[in-house]
């Protein structure tokens, strides 16, 4: 038995969460391997193959995979699967998109979104936007498996030694083109691994005013999220959206600014270690997950917030 | 052209959930059930594609029991022609359901199929693209922008890094994001048109698929509470709390 993961990347560098997954991959089966599909990306192969949990790196390049359709990926990771008990991924919108065209051709009913492996068969799961959790076991001989990244630590990036095996292309599909992606670049940290997230919500009522959050993520070195609200009201772009169809967090420090705390936010946040409400309604449904909830007119707390961040001596970063 | 859209019945996105205490399920008793959310996301973005002119006919289906059929009759409530309703009694997963479906799509001949990108029940964000790979189909997943081109569409997807367009030539599959279009309410006088619309009902037993559960749900149960916390009165006195008490600052 041995469990093989797609690694999620950008050719260049590998995405934080495959180490996550890495982790979560290797209690399945300390037997792991990893499947680098991509163009030019040898350089994702030699960091992965020092990844002390990885037992070899299977390194698939061409072209072709130079934008991850998953019609191009998926003919080559069949081919793969002959050789493992367990395919796995991590539940992001690169997993999400991927794995359930593999699973379905492997006729394997798909496990998604795991946070908890228990065996190599049963895996805890959240359902109804993490309002249950549900302790599945998986009949199908061979298992494909996505994974919630936060749920799991990164494996250590240093220290193994991995072989590196190169494997041929696959055709190429004439059914999907990809013609661009829209990247919003940012020098902050990444929302899915920050330490202290500042969300807004609907009560911030305009894109403009955002600019109070920035400042105080500024000073605490923070990612900005948002409720689905402001994203669709247009007050930020749909990449920084917490909730049960966006992103999941899991930060020492979340705060809620004018959000009033829709399950489907919830969903997105409530793992988090502290939470902060700021909601000028004392009853809004927020508060039943915070720490510290603060019933005040955001306009007025935010900026004695960052009055108070510059007040102190220090900051954790 | 021809639409397929897919809507599942799940527990309304309002309702909060309980937990059975004897850990088997949710509970579902007298419980709001509605259509899964971008589902209705999916019909209405069939529905405008019809009323531009660039389709003519829309097929909504379901799977699921007998009370599945009201999200049928919603959709034809809002402008879809036909509906067929897949009689299936109990949990299925979406690979069963991705394998009926593929037998409707046999039947139909659809050029475009159209379905939430998840349901907010099981989460599992599956059954568009497994029908994509059963049927060879190019996929779009997580639509939030459709352009229908002459033999293709052009897509633009959510993704976690912001957004992504792709070109998917037809036939194709679309899993819709809630941010895709705002969708209808049906209005009184299509409701009861709607009563007249024809639905077909099969049994998810005579198209030949398995849909034997592969995955065992051994317990459910609540996740772990967080412990109350606290009002504080002042912005100083959160930061002093944040600083000293929950040392994150």
């Amino acid at each position: 038995m041995s469990v093989l993961l797609i690694a999620e990347h950008n050719n260049k560098e590998v995405k934080p969460f495959t180490f996550n997954a890495i982790t979560a991959a290797s209690q399945i089966d300390q037997d792991l391997h990893v499947l680098v599909i991509g163009n030019k990306a040898d350089e994702v192969s030699k960091s992965i193959s020092q990844v002390p949990n990885v037992k070899k790196v299977i390194h698939i390049d061409n072209e072709i995979y130079e934008n991850f359709l998953p019609e191009n990926f998926t003919p080559v990771i069949i081919k793969q699967a002959e050789n493992y008990s367990h395919i796995v991924c991590s539940a992001n919108t690169f997993g999400k998109n991927l794995m359930p065209r593999v699973a379905a051709l492997l006729d394997t009913s798909q496990v998604s979104d795991i946070i908890k492996v228990i065996s190599t068969d049963t895996f805890l799961r959240p359902i109804y936007a993490g309002n249950a959790f549900a302790t599945v076991k998986s009949t199908d001989q061979k298992k494909c498996v996505t994974i919630r990244p936060t749920s799991f630590d990164p494996a250590a990036t240093s220290g193994g030694s991995a072989e590196i095996v190169k494997v041929e292309p696959s055709e190429a599909t004439s059914l999907t083109k990809f013609i661009k992606r829209e990247e919003v670049k940012s020098d902050r940290p990444e929302l899915g691994t920050a330490r202290v997230v500042i969300s807004g919500g609907r009560g911030m009522q305009s894109g403009d005013n955002f600019k109070l959050i920035t400042a105080i993520a500024d000073k605490l070195n923070a990612a900005i999220g948002a409720s689905r609200a402001a994203v669709d009201a247009g007050y930020i772009t749909n990449d920084h959206q917490v909730g049960q169809t966006g992103k999941v967090v899991v930060p020492d420090l979340y705060i809620a600014v004018g959000i009033s705390g829709a399950i489907q936010h919830l969903a997105g946040m409530k793992e988090s270690k502290v939470i902060v409400a700021i909601n000028k309604d004392g009853e809004a449904p927020i508060f039943s997950v915070a720490d510290y909830g603060l019933e005040a007119d955001l306009f007025e707390a935010l900026p004695q917030f960052l009055e108070e961040l510059n007040k102190l001596n220090t900051i954790q970063k | 052209m021809k639409i397929l859209v897919a809507v599942k019945r799940v527990i309304d996105y309002n309702v909060q959930v309980r937990v059975k205490e004897d850990g088997t399920g949710v509970v579902t008793e007298n419980v709001k059930m509605s259509t899964n959310p971008p589902d209705d996301n999916a019909v209405e973005e069939a529905v405008k594609i019809k009323e531009s002119g660039k389709a003519t006919e829309i097929v909504a289906v379901t799977v699921g029991d007998d009370k599945a059929q009201e999200t049928v009759r919603k959709a034809l409530a809002v402008g879809c022609d036909k509906g067929i309703h897949v009689k299936v009694d109990g949990i299925i997963e979406p690979l069963a359901v991705s394998k009926i479906l593929q037998k409707i799509v046999d039947k139909e001949k659809p050029d475009l199929i159209f379905m939430g990108k998840q349901a907010i029940d099981d989460d599992c964000n599956q059954t568009g693209q497994m029908l994509a790979a059963l049927l060879n189909w190019p996929q779009a997943t997580f639509a939030s922008k459709i352009e229908v081109k002459d033999k293709s569409l052009e897509v633009t997807r959510e993704v976690d890094e912001g957004l992504e367009t792709i070109e998917v030539n037809i036939p194709a599959i679309v899993t819709c994001d809630l941010r895709l279009n705002e969708p209808r309410y049906a209005s009184l006088p299509n409701i009861m048109k709607a009563k007249k619309k024809p639905i077909e009902q099969i049994n998810a037993s005579d198209l030949g698929v398995d849909t034997k559960q592969r995955i065992e749900q051994i317990k459910v149960e609540e996740p772990p509470k967080r412990k109350a916390g606290i009002k504080v009165a002042n912005v100083e006195e959160l930061v002093q709390k944040l600083k000293n008490e929950a040392k994150v600052i």
